[in-house]
């Protein structure tokens, strides 16, 4: 097997386009995995690994740019700005497969249970694609992941790294493992407010073929928002049966199956659960006062 | 690697482990790093099926790969056809039929290990899958496929104690159920096997009891036990997986057919199919007692399921039914225990031998039996608890010391962990941890406890002794003493124990181990929580005659010539049940009790063990800092059990061969252990020390899910207890 060592995007680009049929890897953590077990035999691999231009993070006019190869220890430690994705990259493997595991990898594998996922999904962002031939396009998350470990990027193409709208609101990112670090995802929540839009996002993960977003619930809490005056005066209370009602649609956009990790029932239940308590503690967290 | 200590104590003091340093630093050869030069790689082909005739094999594909030097079916076994520890009717490589999905059925040499892997595909084997038995109930129903010509039973026995219709005031009953554990051994199975030039074979491996493999190895190669040499290589844990053969005859087959040196290193999914498991069981009790609180009657069935072959099934049942009634002074029993094949994977030795099954369901009867009586649970325990010289279900006497109300009392006494708020605390410290999947909401905390034990050494009359050499001699640095056993320390802490008996026995610093293998006599399995009593005593009396002869001649100073003895220890002699389940079955045992402290995320039935606390009956400490950690793995074995650990069969098909589907504990799931160590030292046993392996992992289980009962008020009558079940969906 041949191992591609570019260190530019420049160079990754031209080899990427010379030679599609090589496999990228970044952190190795989930491709190693498929190596050692002998699904996987490229016949090249090209290691992104010092690609520093996709090792980074910035913001600019309003939207945050955060590279592929950007590890979930470096999320961790320079993004705390950014909760739910914090939470989320916090809630991934261990301390090794943090320091390796990159959000260009979570997005390359596209599984159902990619903890990044939800978040990416939940802030509405674009995946960034480029190619040498074709330069480079932005795909809605879910343009983007298209399947279960399936995606819409071309043979020729990297994933540069992902791009959303910077939010003003509370949000938090929960994931239910049956063991209490380093898991699998059972089912993944991730919920943010957008106050100046006057939005509820819910992004589920685990829970279906693909990242999933419970529309009928964030347009329920929306609604009932708007209605109640809390957009305007967040010391209003939303009424239990408000967040129950939410919860109920939350579960209800789950399509979880059963399997070895957790049957479907418990799946949904999980989602209905997680759903109010991250209503709640946004809730919560808008009636804070502001120099908090 | 043979071990040089040169400072350090004696019997009683925490002596570092010789092996410690090594490990950490990664110096330590396992048996997965072996390596000769010129050395092959196995493969072993395995069945997809749980049931099912072969029809056919074709291995010319595989054996034209260019790179591939070997490749065996069942038509190249030298020896003997089948192994097994107890009864052989496990085949070496399947003949005509697969009882199991994972079942060996060709192997494979190759000039790498990828290239062999690679040619097992190119084996065409065709199956006709046959009616399969996945479920121990229905093995044992009429309409069964039998899948032994023998039956379905693998051995069913009945104790009959007392009268047992005795009549009682009151009467608890419950079904109770436990999964099927795998060991998980971080080193997987691996070992080189090395023709010699006298037609022999050189094996180095990882194992539990070299004698035993030898036993099995040299019939099935046809080759006289002196020429099938075992030589002990770096153990990464065992816990009963080692205890049956995996690879060992496949890669003497290879090493002999090929004439070249072949290694076999199974990756983690093979090692689920590679080796045994823990009994799953399904056991009904009823309990009778009088109205003051006690125990009258206790009636008891127990299944588990033994899976395709005998394995240690027979002593396995034989525990669990022996020790069905618990740690209880019981007048009148009624205990049926039966194993069961099935098409299932095999089931065998695992840390708590049967002892975990039965005291998950005693110890849960005896909480519900405490709520029927309104009785403290302890209380409860305490009225009835064994002490020495009482009678078993068995009629056995316990002869020595049986401190079951010192272990609940300590436990008593022990303050529960202060109860801390959930607002500010880190979510990392909820349950669901790094999930952040709770600030505190529906948390609920809850205590329970359980007391058990278990049999020391081997029963029904085996005599597994332990044989040990010592040769003392002086050179120009001083005195030096040299040891040598065929016991495997798995990773137990066992050849710290060796050099601390030596020095305390002899007052020499120096002490050398010298590597294990089978040129020595037996010092039988690194299991039933022995060594320490049996390695440990044949140590203690080749130094004894050592030293006698060095004073003889005048004492160490006037040493002119090398002094050596070896000596075997036998435990006492114990016996067969009869018919009625009657009789000495057991050499001693010992005793533990736990308690869990838990808190549950009621709403998402997610757990966080909060602390445990183990008291344990230990005899006497010989190195107590590796008492502790064996309490605390056992401890965090049993929680597992309690918690997450389980193979998922489906209609006999493994779900999840992995770490990342079966889960075991982290660190994050492990709570702080509280060990209370209890030293009453046995009489009989060298330097009055018990084995300390496995009383935690018997009690845990039991200790976790009576706290979640407690926590959540629900019945949980299975271990390992699902999210589903502690939110009652
Ligand atoms: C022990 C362990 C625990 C884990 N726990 C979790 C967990 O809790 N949550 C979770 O979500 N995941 C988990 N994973 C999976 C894995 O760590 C993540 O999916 C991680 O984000 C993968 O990133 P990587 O950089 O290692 O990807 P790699 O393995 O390098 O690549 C993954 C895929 O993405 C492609 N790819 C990578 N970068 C690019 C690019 N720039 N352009 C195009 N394609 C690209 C690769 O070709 C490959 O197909 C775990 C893995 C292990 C081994």
């Amino acid at each position: 097997m041949e191992v591609l060592l570019p260190h530019s995007l420049e160079e990754a680009l031209a080899i990427k386009g010379e030679r599609p049929e090589a496999t990228p890897i970044a952190g190795g953590t989930d491709l190693m995995v498929d190596l050692n077990f002998g699904r996987l035999r490229p016949a090249a691999m090209i290691d992104l690994s010092r690609v520093a231009e996709l090792a980074s993070w910035q913001q600019e006019d309003g939207h945050v740019f955060l590279g592929a190869g950007l590890t979930y220890a470096t999320i961790v430690k320079e993004m705390p700005e950014f909760k739910p994705l914090v939470q989320a990259s916090r809630s991934v493997g261990s301390p090794q497969i943090r320091n390796r595991g990159t959000v260009g990898g979570n997005l390359g594998t596209a599984s159902p249970a990619g903890d990044a996922l939800p978040v990416l999904a939940a802030y509405d962002a674009d995946v960034v694609l480029r190619s040498r031939a074709r330069g480079e396009r932005s795909l809605a998350w879910h343009a983007f992941l298209t399947g279960p470990k399936k995606t819409a990027i071309a043979p020729d193409e990297l994933i540069i790294g992902t791009r959303w709208r910077r939010l003003r609101g509370p949000g938090s990112f929960s994931k239910i493992g049956t063991r209490n670090a380093m898991v699998i995802s059972v089912a993944g929540l991730c919920l943010v407010v957008d106050e100046e839009n006057g939005a509820v996002k819910v992004a589920l993960g685990s829970v279906g073929p693909t990242i999933l977003r419970a529309t009928e619930a964030e347009q329920q809490i929306a609604a009932a928002m708007t209605s109640s005056g809390a957009w305007q005066d967040s010391s209003i209370t939303i009424t239990e049966q408000v967040i129950d009602e939410f919860g109920s649609l939350v579960a209800a956009a789950a399509k979880p199956l059963d399997d070895v990790r957790g049957t479907a029932a418990y799946r949904r239940h999980g989602c209905r659960v997680l759903a109010r308590r991250a209503l709640i503690w946004a809730l919560n967290e808008r009636r804070l006062p502001a120099w908090l | 690697m043979n071990v040089d200590i040169r400072r350090q104590g004696g019997v009683g003091e925490s002596v570092r482990r010789v092996d410690g340093i090594p490990k950490v630093k990664g110096a330590f050869e396992y048996a997965s790093d072996l390596h000769r030069d010129g050395m092959l790689w196995g493969a072993t082909l395995r069945s997809p099926h749980p049931h099912a005739q072969i029809i056919s094999m074709d291995v010319s594909a595989a054996a034209a790969v260019p790179g591939v030097v070997a490749v065996l079916t069942h038509a190249d076994v030298p020896g003997k056809p089948t192994f097994g520890l107890d009864v052989q009717d496990q085949p070496v490589l399947a003949k005509d039929v697969v009882r199991y999905a994972g079942e060996a059925v060709a192997i494979v040499a190759a000039e790498d290990p990828e290239l062999a892997r690679a040619a097992l595909e190119k084996i065409a084997v065709n199956y006709k899958p046959l009616t399969r038995v996945t479920d121990m109930e229905q093995a044992l129903e009429k309409s069964a496929p039998p899948i032994h010509p023998q039956g379905n039973i693998v051995r069913s026995l009945t104790i009959v104690h007392g009268d047992p219709q005795a009549r009682a005031d009151v009467w608890v009953e419950g079904m109770y159920e436990t999964g099927m554990q795998d060991q998980a051994p971080l080193g997987p199975e691996a070992g080189l096997a090395v023709p010699a030039a006298d037609g022999g074979v050189d094996l180095f491996i990882a194992t539990q009891w070299l004698h035993a493999d030898l036993g099995q190895l040299a019939p099935c190669l046809d080759l006289p036990p002196e020429k099938v040499r075992l030589h002990l290589s770096g153990v990464g844990g065992a816990f009963g997986a080692r205890e049956d053969v995996s690879m060992q005859i496949h890669a003497c087959m290879l090493a002999l057919r090929t004439r070249r040196p072949v290694k076999m290193s199974y990756g983690r999914q093979e090692s689920f199919y590679g080796h045994v498991h823990r009994h799953p069981a399904r056991i009904w009790m009823r309990h009778g007692a009088s109205r003051d609180g006690k125990l009258v009657n206790i009636q008891a069935r127990l299944l588990v399921d033994g899976g395709a072959y005998t394995s240690t099934s027979p002593a396995v049942i034989g525990n669990a039914t022996s020790f069905a009634a618990g740690p209880y002074e019981v007048p009148n029993a009624r205990l049926v225990g039966t194993a069961v094949f099935t098409n299932n994977p095999p089931c065998g030795a695992m840390r708590g031998f049967g002892a975990v099954q039965a005291c998950f369901a005693y110890e849960a009867q005896m909480d519900k039996l405490a709520a029927a009586l309104n009785l403290d649970p302890i209380e409860l325990r305490l009225k009835n608890a064994l002490r020495s010289g009482s009678v078993l279900p068995t009629g056995q006497p316990i002869a020595g010391v049986a401190p079951v109300r010192a272990c609940l009392q300590r436990l008593q006494a022990l303050p529960l962990p202060p109860e801390e708020s959930a607002l500010d605390r880190d979510p990392m410290l909820l349950p669901g941890g790094a999930g952040n999947v709770g600030h505190g909401e529906a948390l609920k905390r809850g205590v329970g406890i359980a007391v058990g034990y278990k049999n020391l050494g081997y029963s029904e009359g085996f005599d597994d002794s332990s044989e040990a050499w010592v040769r003392v001699s002086v050179d120009n640095e001083g005195p030096l003493a040299e040891v040598k056993t065929a016991a495997v320390d798995v990773g137990q802490g066992l050849d710290t124990i060796v050099t601390q008996i030596v020095r305390s026995e002899l007052g020499i610093d120096r002490v050398i181990l010298r590597q294990p293998d089978t040129a020595i006599g037996s010092a039988g399995s690194s299991s039933a929580s022995r060594q320490t009593m049996m390695t440990g005593g044949a140590v203690q009396l080749a130094c004894q005659a050592v030293r006698a002869e060095i004073d003889r001649q005048g004492g160490l100073a006037d040493l002119r010539r090398p002094v050596e003895a070896s000596r075997v220890f036998h435990h006492r002699s114990t016996g067969k049940l009869d018919a009625n389940g009657q009789g000495d079955p057991h050499v001693t045992f010992a005793f533990g009790a736990a308690r869990a402290v838990v808190e549950v995320d009621q709403e998402l039935g997610l757990v966080r063990v909060v602390q445990l606390a183990v008291a344990q009956d230990v005899g006497r400490a010989l190195n107590p800092q590796s008492v502790l950690g064996q309490i605390e793995g056992g401890s965090a074995q049993g929680l597992g059990l309690a918690l997450m650990e389980e193979i998922a069969l489906v209609e006999g098909q493994v779900k999840n061969a992995s770490f990342t589907d079966y889960l075991i504990p982290t660190i994050l799931d492990m709570p702080p252990v509280i060990s209370e160590i209890i030293e009453e030292p046995e009489p009989g046993l060298p330097y009055g020390a018990k084995g300390v392996g496995e009383p935690s992992t018997v009690v845990v289980p039991a200790a976790v899910v009576a706290a979640l009962r407690h926590a959540t008020g629900r019945e949980l009558r299975r271990a390992p207890v699902k999210p589903d079940d502690l939110v009652g969906l």
